[in-house]
């Protein structure tokens, strides 16, 4: 009886931990995720940028690849990668993300959405010559800014 | 016995007396203005490089929006917490009955119309810094500004720190108008660079520690201070290796579209200062990158 006791109270704690290690992979992967959905965005951000401000040459072809990525990019569903719990106040310093962003979820997506807008004005832009790229780069920064403005802490 | 107390009471009302004659709130001499007239081009420059619109517009104002100076945001501190007011032309509730004199005197010594002592949340430590015909072309544009009847929210700020006649001591402590840094033969545009980012942009009001007495701690100027608002630091702006690698055009770069180098864009407050900055000339743009590559290096604080 004693032992069946023991066994219960081990299996449960064991279950709860391996409960526990799941959510916090759960919102580790999410973090991980949404961190490299970023680095996507900069990444093509860069060849836009770039370009725009002069670093680079401008190629109409290379800016229409990295725009379209954009646009595809920004369209994608996120829901998921932004699960309750996966703020910097829960989670430290993995995250720059701030709680604010779950009490506004509405007005995050349609920032979001705006970044999706504002892509695909690139998109449709960017290989119609450097002028035509430079007109679309500021508001797509502006985009970006407001979200991270409003939802998005200092670094540490 | 008697002389002691006498001598000590004597003292204490020389005390007294010094105390109240050097904590007066100062005001401009109006002849030093008197021919002065504001330009409300020139004006709308300096609203930009003031930076008036990123705490004195309401809560989440964009675009447009910025332009109605109706107040309420709100300043936490370890003194208490601050509510911008409303600076509007409305002539009851913002600063429409307001002289130049008046607004000179507030930017320039933190004194109200009234003769009271500004908390410093304003950033009148930096403002100090700031020629007086920038403010006369300020008062000229804001002016034209639409007037707004929010009405002020008083601060909430406890004893004793709800004292105003103490800063008149804190004044004397923090308040100069002098420049801060001498980084020896500068050059003309690193001193544009200096007058920019030490006054009306007042990069150093977070961007530089605080001491107890909230006062900026010159020796670690712009090197970085905690997030006022929460999680998160303001970064070290010096050429410290623990600071800002970027170079001149990189921080032109950034206070004209927000973008890094890196092309991450601004955040929180810094998304509030670009909203200012992209409005400025590129040499003022390049003028402040000069003067961050020139400022005294100050190290993480360990």
């Amino acid at each position: 009886m004693k032992s069946t006791k023991f066994v219960t109270a081990l299996v449960l704690s064991v279950a709860l931990t391996a409960t526990t290690a799941i959510a916090d992979a759960h919102l580790n992967n999410a973090v991980g995720a949404r961190q490299a959905q970023m680095t996507l965005y900069g990444f093509n951000l860069g060849t836009l940028g770039g370009m725009a401000q002069g670093k680079i040459e401008y190629d109409a072809e290379a800016a229409q690849k990295a725009a379209d990525n954009l646009a595809k990019l920004t369209s994608l569903d996120q829901s998921a990668l932004w699960p309750a719990g996966s703020d910097n106040f829960a989670m430290g310093n993995v995250t720059r993300a701030k709680p604010e962003i779950w009490d506004n979820f509405p007005d995050v997506f349609a920032k979001v959405a705006a970044s999706n807008e504002a892509a695909v004005a690139m998109a449709e832009a960017a290989g119609g010559g450097l002028d035509s790229l430079r007109g679309a780069i500021g508001p797509l920064g502006q985009a970006c800014s407001a979200c991270h403005k409003a939802y998005r802490a200092p670094k540490e | 016995m008697r002389r002691i107390f006498l001598t000590l009471a004597v003292l204490g009302l020389i005390g007294l007396a010094a105390f109240y004659v050097l904590t007066i709130p100062r005001t401009i001499d109006p002849e030093e203005i008197a021919g002065l007239t504001g330009d409300v081009t020139r004006g709308e420059a300096v609203f930009y490089q003031g930076g008036c619109a990123s705490c004195h517009s309401a809560p989440n104002a964009e675009g447009d929006e910025k332009l109605k100076l109706t107040g309420g945001r709100k300043f936490p501190s370890p003194f208490g917490t601050f509510f911008a007011p409303n600076i509007s032309p409305d002539p009851v509730n913002g600063i429409g009955s307001w002289t130049t004199a008046n607004l000179v005197n507030a930017m320039k010594f933190g004194t109200s119309p009234t003769g009271r002592h500004y908390f410093p949340a304003f950033p009148y430590t930096s403002y100090a810094r700031v020629p007086v015909a920038d403010m006369v072309d300020l008062k000229a544009f804001m002016d034209t500004l639409p007037a707004v009847d929010n009405p002020n929210q008083p601060h909430d700020v406890p004893f004793p720190f709800n004292i105003r006649r103490s800063l008149g001591g804190w004044k004397l402590l923090f308040l100069s108008g002098k420049p801060v840094v001498d980084a020896g033969d500068m050059t003309d545009e690193q001193l544009r660079g200096q007058r920019l980012a030490e006054g009306l942009g007042h990069c150093s009001e977070c961007h530089t520690p605080r001491n107890i007495l909230g006062g900026v701690i010159k020796s670690r100027w712009m090197g970085g201070a905690p997030n006022p608002e929460g999680k998160g630091k303001v970064p070290n702006l010096t050429p410290h290796k623990d600071g800002l690698a970027w170079s001149q055009s990189d921080i032109a770069e950034y206070l004209k579209s927000g973008f890094t180098p890196e092309f991450d864009t601004a955040g929180s407050l810094m998304a509030d200062v670009i909203d200012n900055s992209a409005h400025w000339s590129d040499a003022d743009r390049l003028a402040v990158g000069a003067y961050l590559k020139v400022l005294p290096e100050v190290a993480k604080k360990k």
